[in-house]
């Protein structure tokens, strides 16, 4: 029996982890198949507080997982199967194995959302994408499309100038909502061309991407572009699925109803699983850590 | 029986010319994702040892994917009578991967 089971192993995760495990409580992280989340498939992260040069993604979750381990965290580097919050101790089973928690912190974090135009389904992993760091070496040379207008797109167009040789960067509105440092990175960079009020309506292609369609925005005008690649980077989608019982908001995202509690007596929430509006490592390291202080207050008010 | 390692000089023989089904593991070492992936095919090797052959392509130091359409990583192809008949892209739980595997087998 866990005092806590942590589902998720990013920084909100990770976080929890640390501070469950320090104050005692017997701490069990279902890591996920996709182990350390998002941070995981970016490259320099430059503004995660305590890193003047940066640190790698992957780096920065092999540090914070290392150190729940040195206080004791549990790991099963799984995604789980089933959970049933119906009844205390909660349950939580991986593949043929069940777990037993007296808390859970749900900390399942987002996934990239992909467009939905035709074309773009079969095409995953043979010309379209969503992670520049991942599979940007498949594309030496070859020319580009990143579709998006924030953070995520900048970054991904820049990585993949490392690789490409031309990187045509999709935005359906008329002005990017990225930060403005790295705005002026991808306006600086020669590799870049910037198409506005633009938008891809299908990506076609034999067995692997040959060339899309985009939609001018404004003029309803359709031209077609041969390209080699398409990296998606519009958002991202939270976590939810086999979460039964759990109320979710309009956007699909986990709704707190106090202080980090879910509706769920016991049952708790943090990073990007819930936060449709920051969505930042530290963020979700922050919450990780309150939701964590709720967890000990919790057990102690309740089983006492 | 471990997994092995396959190279462009012996894929044919390896992969394409098998008598029984073959699972291959397209990996590179920068692909955090792939040393995940690794180690749970590593364990299905060995359970399913006999019945399907596992091997491994290092993509930084082999040419091979390209003939395939390989351009994710981590990338689970699935060899029968020297043709592909299922590709896994991303990396996929234990669970995922066994389905795949019961389902080549009983094909």
């Amino acid at each position: 029996m866990y005092d806590v089971i942590i589902i998720g192993s990013g920084p909100a995760g990770l976080t929890a982890a640390i501070y469950t495990t320090r104050a005692d409580l017997k701490t069990l992280v279902i890591s996920g198949v996709k182990q350390g989340g998002q941070l995981m498939l970016t490259t320099l992260v430059e503004n995660f507080p305590g890193f003047p040069d940066g640190i790698q993604g992957p780096d920065l979750m092999q540090s914070m997982r290392k150190q729940a381990e040195k206080f004791g965290t549990e790991f099963v580097d799984d995604d789980f199967t089933t959970v049933d919050f119906s009844k205390k101790p909660f349950k939580i089973s991986v593949g043929d194995k069940t777990y037993e928690g007296k808390s859970i912190i749900i900390a399942t974090g987002a996934n990239n959302k992909w467009l939905n135009i035709p074309g773009e389904t079969e095409k995953i992993g043979r010309g379209v994408s969503s992670c520049a760091p991942c599979d940007g070496v498949f594309f030496r040379n070859k020319n580009i499309i990143v579709v998006g207008g924030g953070d995520t797109a900048m970054e991904e167009a820049i990585v993949l100038t490392k690789f490409a040789a031309s990187v045509t960067l999709i935005h359906r509105r008329d002005a990017f909502k990225a930060s403005e440092i790295m705005q002026k990175r991808v306006k600086e960079n020669p590799k870049i061309k910037i198409m506005l009020n633009s938008e891809l309506t299908e990506i076609l292609g034999e067995q692997k991407v040959e060339k899309v369609k985009i939609k001018n925005s404004r003029t309803g005008e359709i031209s077609e572009m041969p390209i080699d690649g398409v990296f998606v980077a519009v958002g991202h989608m939270p976590n939810t699925t086999n979460l039964a019982g759990i109320d979710l908001d309009e956007a699909g995202f986990i709704k707190i109803h106090d202080h980090y509690l879910t509706n769920i007596d016991g049952v708790f929430v943090a990073g990007d699983v819930h936060d449709n509006k920051y969505k930042q490592a530290i963020t979700a390291a922050g919450h990780g850590c309150s939701a964590a202080l709720e967890v000990q207050k919790w057990l102690e008010e309740s089983h006492s | 029986m471990a997994d092995l390692t396959l190279t462009d000089q012996d894929f044919e023989a390896q992969v394409l010319k098998s008598e029984i089904p073959v699972l291959v593991d397209f990996w590179a070492e920068w692909c955090h994702p792939c040393g995940i992936v690794g180690p749970i095919i590593e364990e299905l090797a060995a359970e399913y040892a006999g019945k399907l052959k596992v091997g491994k392509v290092n993509v930084d130091q082999n040419q091979i994917a390209g003939n395939f359409g390989v351009m994710s990583l981590p990338s689970v192809l699935f060899f029968k009578n020297g043709q592909v008949v299922k590709a896994l892209v991303g990396a996929q739980s234990k669970d995922s991967y066994k389905k795949e595997i019961e389902q080549v087998l009983s094909a």
